[in-house]
Parts: C-alpha cells; sequence; structure tokens
C-alpha cells in the first residue's frame, strides 16, 4: 500500500533535537575527555620522537598519526580503539530508551514516519561524532604547527583529511550496530553489553581466529610447510576472513593512507617489485587506488547494518 | 453528532495467532466522548493504535475523518491526538522544552510557537512548572503535560489510553474536569480505562470489550436496560423480624437478596416501593432506607461479566 507524504517529514527536527541532547550530555563529554587525554599521551611521546627528524621526513605530519613511543600506541590505532566506544557510546539507547522513557507511541502518534525517527537519530549520531573528529583532528594538527614549527603540505592535509572520513566511516559501523542492537534488544543494558562484546570480539578475538580458520580451511601445502612460511591460500583466507572484521579494513585504510609508502595491502612477490623504488612513497591518487576497497567496506557496512536497523524497527510494535 | 468522525468496519488484530482484536465495528459522532471499556488485555489499546496507524490492522478498515490511517497516516496524525498508557516525557527537558519538540513535530510556525506551548501550559494548570524539568513532575502532572500537548496541537480528535489510572482522587477529578473542557472545545474524545466509575461520569456511550470484541454498546442508561434488565434493583434498609418473606409477597417482586441482616435487595419488575414502603409500615417494620440502586456502570459490567463467565463454565461442562 502506498503512503502519503514525504517519509522525511520531521527528520531535521529530530536530528537537531538528537544533536543538542548528544552535545550536551555527560556521556559524550566523558567520551570527549578520554579520547582527548589518551591522544595526548600517545602525541607527547611521538613529538619527543620526531622533532629530530623534522628536517629529513617529507611526511612529517603524517607521523604525528602513525608513530607510536613505548608504552603507548600510535594516534591513530588509540582511535581505532577508541571511536567505536564513543559511537556504542551514542548509540545504544536509541531505540529502547524511546520504549523505556515510554516516549515511543507519542513521539510516533506526531505526524511523523518512523523513517525520519530513526534516520534523523542515526544522522545526529553521526553529526555529533563528525564533530568530535573534526575537532581532535584541528588539535593535532594545531598542536603539530605550534610544536615542530612546520607548515603541513597539501597532500598531508588532503590525506589526514580523507583519514578523517575513513574514521568517521568507521564510526559509523558501530553507530549502526549499537543501533541496531537498541531496536533488538528491550533493555538499553543488554543492548550496550552486546554491542561492546561484538567491539571486543571483532577487534581482539576475529584476528587471531582468522588465523586459526585460514589453517584450517587453506592447509599449508608441504613445501610451504617446509620453508615455514604460511603458504599463499592459506595467507589469501586468512586476509580475507580478516577483513570480515571492521577494525581490520580501517587499520588497513589508516595504514595506506598515512603512511605513503605502502604499496600493497596483500602480499607481495618478489617479480612485483622488480624495478620500484623500495620505500618511495607512492602519489595521493595511487594510495587512494589502495584504499578504495577497504573505504567503500566500511560505507557499505554502515548502509547494509542500518538497512537492516531500519527493515527490524519497522517491524516493531509501537506498543512498549 | 451529525457526522461520524470515526468508522470501524470489522477490525482484527492477531497477535502470534491469536485475536487481540476480533471484528469489531463501531462509529463516534462528532463532538462525542466515547469509552472503550474492559478489563486489560481486551484489546482497548490495540483499537486506538489502528485508529491512529501506528499498528496494522490484519483486516477490516478504518476511517477517521475520512482519511484512511494506514494510507495517510500524516494527514490523521495532524488531526488527532494522542496520550498513551503512563505516557512519557524526556526527563532532562524541561515541561516547555518537551512541548517544543513536539510542536516543532507538529509543524506549528515558530513565530506561534511559544504562544501556543504557553497557553497550552495554562489550560492544564501546569504555567508554573513550565521551566522545571520533567523528572520532577507527579504521575498527574505527567498526564496534565500529556493533556497539554492535545491541546497544543487544536486535535479534532483526542485518544487517551487509561488517562486516569494510577491518578489520586484530587488529581482524577482535576483530569476529569480538563476532559470536559475538551468536550466543551467540540473535541470528539475517545478514552479507554478499566475505571467504571470515571468512564459513566464523562462519556455520552461506551463499548464493553470483552476478549477482544465489543460485548455491548451505547449509553450507560441503555446498558443497563440491556444487562440489568428494564429496571434496577430497590434497595431496603429496615430492622424488623421475617423480612425477607415479606418482601417476597409483595405482588410483582421477583426476587429479594439479603446484602445483610437489614438490608435487602429487591428485584421487581414493576414499581414497587411504594407497595414496600406500605407493606413494611402494616408489618411494624422500623423502614431506614428505601432506594432505587443507582444505574452504575459497576454494577452493568460485574453483571454482566459473571453471566459471561457463568456461560462459559455452562459450555465447558
Amino acid at each position: 500500500m502506498r503512503r502519503e507524504g514525504s517519509p522525511m517529514q520531521g527528520m531535521n527536527v529530530v536530528l537537531l533535537k538528537e544533536l543538542a541532547d548528544h552535545l550536551r550530555s555527560g556521556r559524550m563529554r566523558v567520551l570527549e575527555w578520554l579520547i582527548v587525554l589518551t591522544a595526548a599521551a600517545a602525541l607527547y611521546g611521538v613529538f619527543q620522537q620526531i622533532r629530530s627528524t623534522t628536517a629529513s621526513d617529507p611526511y612529517i605530519f603524517l607521523r604525528l598519526f602513525t608513530a607510536a613511543q613505548e608504552p603507548m600506541p600510535s594516534f591513530s590505532a588509540l582511535l581505532g580503539f577508541l571511536v567505536p566506544l564513543a559511537a556504542i557510546g551514542l548509540g545504544f539507547d536509541a531505540v529502547n530508551g524511546e520504549y523505556s522513557r515510554r516516549t515511543m507511541s507519542r513521539l510516533l502518534s506526531q505526524p511523523i514516519y518512523r523513517d525520519a525517527l530513526l534516520m534523523g537519530k542515526f544522522l545526529a549520531g553521526l553529526a555529533t561524532l563528525a564533530v568530535s573528529l573534526l575537532a581532535l583532528w584541528l588539535l593535532v594538527v594545531g598542536a603539530g604547527l605550534v610544536l615542530l614549527g612546520v607548515p603541513p603540505g597539501g597532500e598531508e592535509i588532503a590525506r589526514s583529511l580523507l583519514f578523517l572520513l575513513l574514521t568517521l566511516a568507521y564510526a559509523g559501523v558501530w553507530l549502526a550496530i549499537a543501533m541496531l542492537c537498541s531496536i533488538l534488544f528491550r533493555s538499553a543494558a543488554t543492548s550496550a553489553l552486546v554491542s561492546l562484546g561484538l567491539w571486543l570480539f571483532l577487534s581482539l578475538l576475529w584476528p587471531m581466529l582468522a588465523g586459526a580458520l585460514a589453517q584450517a580451511v587453506a592447509t599449508p601445502d608441504p613445501v610451504a610447510q617446509m620453508l615455514g612460511q604460511p603458504g599463499i591460500d592459506t595467507l589469501q583466507w586468512q586476509l580475507a576472513l580478516g577483513r570480515l572484521s571492521p577494525s581490520q579494513l580501517f587499520a588497513e585504510g589508516v595504514l595506506a593512507l598515512l603512511v605513503p609508502s605502502t604499496r600493497t595491502l596483500g602480499p607481495v612477490f618478489l617479480s612485483q617489485l622488480q624495478g620500484a623504488l623500495i620505500g618511495a612513497p607512492l602519489s595521493l591518487s595511487q594510495s587512494l587506488g589502495i584504499v578504495w576497497p577497504q573505504l567503500i567496506g566500511l560505507i557499505a557496512a554502515v548502509i547494509l547494518l542500518f538497512t537492516l536497523a531500519y527493515v527490524l524497527f519497522q517491524r516493531r510494535e509501537v506498543r512498549a | 453528532m451529525s457526522t461520524d468522525v470515526i468508522q470501524a468496519r470489522e477490525l482484527t488484530k492477531r497477535y502470534q495467532g491469536r485475536a487481540a482484536v476480533d471484528r469489531i465495528s463501531f462509529t463516534v459522532g462528532q463532538g462525542e466522548v466515547f469509552g472503550l471499556l474492559g478489563p486489560n488485555g481486551a484489546g482497548k489499546t490495540t483499537t486506538l493504535l489502528m485508529l491512529l496507524g501506528l499498528t496494522d490492522a490484519d483486516s477490516g478498515s478504518v476511517s477517521v475523518l475520512g482519511r484512511d490511517p494506514r494510507r495517510s497516516p500524516l494527514a490523521v496524525k495532524r488531526e488527532v491526538g494522542y496520550m498513551p498508557d503512563a505516557v512519557g516525557f524526556y526527563d532532562y527537558l524541561t515541561a516547555r522544552e518537551n512541548l517544543a519538540y513536539t510542536a516543532k513535530l507538529m509543524e506549528i510556525d515558530a513565530g506561534e510557537r511559544d504562544a501556543r506551548i504557553v497557553a497550552a501550559l495554562e489550560r492544564v494548570g501546569l504555567a508554573g512548572d513550565a521551566d522545571r524539568r520533567v523528572a520532577a513532575f507527579s504521575r498527574g502532572m505527567r498526564q496534565r503535560l500529556g493533556l497539554a500537548e492535545i491541546v497544543l496541537k487544536r486535535a479534532r480528535i483526542a485518544i487517551l489510553d487509561e488517562p486516569t489510572s494510577g491518578l489520586d482522587p484530587q488529581a482524577t477529578e482535576n483530569f476529569l474536569g480538563l476532559i470536559g473542557s475538551l468536550r466543551h472545545d467540540g473535541v470528539t474524545v475517545l478514552l479507554s480505562s478499566h475505571l467504571l466509575d470515571h468512564m459513566q461520569r464523562i462519556c455520552d456511550r461506551v463499548a464493553l470489550f470483552h476478549q477482544g470484541r465489543i460485548a455491548l454498546l451505547g449509553s450507560v442508561p441503555e446498558l443497563a436496560r440491556q444487562v440489568l434488565g428494564g429496571r434496577s434493583a430497590v434497595v431496603v434498609d429496615a430492622r424488623g423480624d421475617g423480612l425477607p418473606a415479606l418482601l417476597r409477597g409483595i405482588a410483582g417482586v421477583a426476587s429479594v437478596e439479603a446484602l445483610d441482616d437489614h438490608r435487602f435487595r429487591v428485584h421487581a419488575e414493576r414499581e414497587v416501593r411504594p407497595d414496600i414502603a406500605r407493606a413494611l409500615a402494616g408489618a411494624g417494620a422500623e423502614l431506614l432506607r428505601l432506594d432505587d440502586e443507582p444505574l452504575s456502570l459497576d454494577a452493568i459490567y460485574n453483571r454482566f461479566f459473571n453471566a459471561m463467565a457463568q456461560e462459559e463454565r455452562r459450555h465447558a461442562a
């Protein structure tokens, strides 16, 4: 049956209200401070380390994002760890919160479709994350300007902005997962627990499991075993399985975007390296070519998860 | 009551194979206060949600203000205000902010918005609490805020789900007064409840729900005639010996029920009060009270459901 009226009617109202809620919520403030403080700790060591190489490194600004000083991980690795946490924090009670507050049926009795409610909530979460990430990026670049005394080059800016986009897509995946859980589970605590469990599983356990599974699926051939190497089939399987996890896609994307000398994200044969200047940086367009599948994969995952959440939400009964 | 603003025909809704609402039909006229009455789980809320297009009916048709809520939900929801059972608000926002959010969703012009919110809050007596957070509101205040939202919307139909349950007597009184004032404005009011005396006082007509069907439909006096069989009972309060036998002996008395030592409920086919008075006076009994039992929805309801239960037992046996 065709329904009359735009499904997006009222979406902006929902978006602005949710955005205002996020920006002044104590939850978001805690998450922001967590990210800013850990980022500051990570960057402090890095500044000490790279100040000495300012003159020799053409991509000194990108090193800010990728260099790690023991015991802290690099800034980009830290983001890969903390951004999902922020996204889950914003999304885990998006829908079930409206039920438990008993506001859902009152809201839906206003002249809006459910589409507008879900879309507005999702975009508000994404906008909050985008604002936070942009602020963080500006802080890092600003700190770099002051502490290193070198202005970033155009390509460095472009690469780090693409990195920002990649991070946002990655955050979007986790926001969509959290919102999906908030539709599936009536209790906010269950929803938060499941999303966090999924996050731990996909970020920490899955990379290890992928290796073991690849061994099981494609047993290494004897020649490779004798050489002590995994064998090309096994390696391919391991990569393919590992890439089911968004954190793997994000890590690979970061590598290709922020380390310009990255030539490939998979196995390389010696013959393919003939004539290559090892360690020479690739141009931005070629790096983009490498990272394209990862970036598109993350965006596709966002769309897929959101669609699933949308279908489930449409079928959900209004009464609590 | 010239035109019908709500028409429901053969509405059916199934949950997991069980019919929560089973082929119900009714109409509500313009400006009427219509009550949906019945025990919890009888299908009242489901029916209300189907009128709003918030739940899809499995079969049957609904027309609200001449529109199908399934096909044009936005147009219907623009004209119909809904207050759910135990209405909730955003606790961290003030009453004014809560209404401002829904006012934007209702597409009220920015210029008018503030004035209309203030007017709505004043109407329900919350003007002084406009800038307090809803977290500090009592149940009664929340219900009133829910009604303020309907006033704000200038809804032509107000649908209220269990509006008085859980309110203290004074808050209930207050709330029933507010519903009365909505009716005065020409708003058609649909409300569901299991609290009978409230419904009796404000409803023009009631529909008695039983296991997903409308068992009875009509005004309270009509229902009384249908269920209680013409006359209501007479309650006699008198002191003396052998009164039940004496009462039973009066011509026209069908049965006598002893309520306690000196109170009796007399069912009769005709007006027997003068005869009872004469008979008691003749027998030397002290007559303390002689009264028609008030026509109460409670009595109708209890009588009706007792009869239903007996029927079911007989079927089962």
